[in-house]
């Protein structure tokens, strides 16, 4: 792990992989360090923005050492998760995108496998991004991971689902776009009268289920 | 409070000028949910407008960018003009920036064309009150969230963000710069450069461009090289942040920067200086220094 300097009210903490951001801003969320005013996970880094006058960047220092180095929290397990972990959010999904020939093509599976593997994953939002509530969702079977489309589209429409690299995403709003495109759900993950406005947010588990035209649930 | 009268009254622009937006503060700690804070680009001009007139320092004011803003107030009221340094008259007269003013129900105000700087703030007593987005009324231009550019003959409501009268007759505004000098804290992806890419960057002065805006003031001048050529996996930026394209070419994010960026940051603009970065036109040179003397934390392995 590195700790980074990044101006004079944020630190930018480095780790290896995509599951040692998850579990380091699990803890920090869990036990924020006083001073600290946000944590912004992403692929490989935490950002931790902290308030001057509450808090020093050399204090903040040892404390994120602390939380990275430091044994599990003891605390009942139960008791924790309950705390922390949000409701897991079900996204129902018609598996019907324009790119899933172009995926079998990439990764040598059927559609039908490419949908299938897709369901079994274990999903998590990993970190959000591009987009107000835009969500990397983390969970892809390695199979899939393909990197972007070689050409952008200029406009996906709102609720396609998405797959890139080691993610998931659900496009909040018709914007431009380089994931392939697997399928569409009607649910509103972006919601500015909402509290919170974003459904998927760092840490949610997320199950996608396939639906068909109608709405219904395919078994 | 001690508003004048029950109610505050209104404004209705009649003519916005080349971009005008509502901000305040901005939406701070939700970068996480992928929105960044936005708000004044200039948060000094903001708290010193807000402060003239006796406003909370949160209130909402008008951000006029180049000047061109007319606008008529329904009710009695006050003002403060800061920021880029406009010609003002108000209903024929002319009056003086830095200053709280009283204006009379009717009133019409003009904001000619500044002669520095980009962006100009009019701070109204008991401040701009549109609807709250988001626990903020700023305009993210990036996004597209809150309240939306003004335009010919839109109304705005005003509020009671306000404590006692003010009680400051004139601010003194240091004076606008032709060549502003930016401290820059190294980090935090120095490394990902030679090592005198710092050193380089704070050599020789920068041509601020046209495609500069709220997201950020985009530079042109000797280009900065890379010594790791790999993809940077997408990370959090802050604003002040000094981002590196494969053109090599500086960018210092303002309020509207996207919330991850995927080059790599040189170094960050010291937060005390990024109004003057916020108020540099396209062709105005500036120049980066290494800061001394501000708290930045070592690199640490």
């Amino acid at each position: 792990m590195r700790i980074l300097p990044c101006g004079g009210e944020a630190l930018l903490v480095e780790v290896s992989n995509l599951q040692e951001v998850e579990d380091l801003y699990g803890r920090l969320r869990r036990d924020t360090p006083p001073g600290v005013t946000d944590l912004v996970p992403a692929a490989r880094t935490i950002l931790v923005a902290f308030d001057p006058a509450a808090t020093g960047s050399a204090r903040l220092r040892a404390l994120l050492q602390e939380a990275t180095t430091g044994s599990e929290p003891t605390a009942d397990p139960v008791i924790t998760a309950a705390k922390v972990a949000p409701p897991t959010v079900i996204i129902p999904v018609r598996y019907d995108g324009p790119d899933l020939d172009d995926l079998a093509r990439l990764t040598g599976l059927t559609p039908a496998q490419i949908i299938q593997r897709h369901l079994r994953g274990r999903h998590r939002v990993a970190f959000c991004g591009f987009a107000p509530g835009f969500a990397y969702i983390s969970g892809l079977d390695p199979s899939l991971r393909v990197p972007r489309r070689d050409s952008p589209r200029t406009r996906v429409p709102a609720g396609a689902i998405a797959v890139a690299d080691e993610f998931t995403g659900v496009y909040p709003r018709a914007s431009p776009g380089g994931w392939h495109l697997i399928g569409r759900t009607d649910l509103t993950v972006f919601d500015l009268t909402r509290d919170p406005p974003a459904l998927l947010m760092p840490g949610t588990a997320v199950r996608f289920v396939a639906v068909d035209a109608a709405g219904a649930v395919r078994s | 409070m001690t508003g004048r009268g029950g109610r505050s009254g209104e404004i209705t622009i009649a003519a916005p000028g080349p971009f005008t937006t509502v901000q305040d503060l901005g939406r701070p700690g939700l970068a996480h949910l992928g929105i960044t804070r936005s708000g004044a680009v200039d948060r000094h001009s903001l708290r010193l407008a807000n402060r003239l007139v006796g406003n909370l320092p949160g209130a909402a004011a008008i951000e006029v960018t180049y000047g061109g803003l007319i606008v008529r107030f329904s009710h009695p009221g006050m003002i403060a003009v800061t920021g880029a340094p406009c010609p003002l008259e108000l209903s024929g007269h002319q009056i003086g920036m830095y200053a709280p003013v009283d204006v009379q129900a009717g009133a019409l105000l003009r904001v000619g064309v500044p002669a520095q700087g980009v962006r100009t703030y009019l701070g109204i007593r008991g401040g701009v009150d549109v609807p709250v987005v988001l626990g903020s009324r700023s305009r993210d231009t990036l996004a597209g969230i809150g309240p939306e550019p003004l335009v010919a003959g839109a109304h705005l409501p005003l509020g009671r963000e306000m404590s006692d009268p003010p009680t400051v007759d004139l601010a003194p505004q240091a004076r606008y710069v032709d060549q502003p000098e930016l401290r820059v804290l190294a980090g935090p992806r120095a490394d990902w450069f030679g090592a005198a890419a710092l050193a380089d960057l704070c050599a020789k002065a920068y041509e601020v461009t046209t495609d500069s805006d709220r997201v950020g003031v985009r530079l042109r001048g000797p280009a900065i090289p890379r010594r790791i050529i790999a993809e940077l996996p997408s990370e959090a930026v802050v604003a002040g942040g000094i981002q590196i394209p494969p053109s090599g070419q500086p960018m210092i994010f303002l309020a509207d920067h996207p919330v991850t960026g995927g080059y790599p940051v040189l170094g960050v603009v010291a937060a005390a200086d990024l109004p003057l970065a916020a108020q540099c036109r396209p062709g105005q040179r500036l120049r980066f220094r290494p800061a001394r003397g501000l708290v930045n934390a070592r690199p640490d392995d």
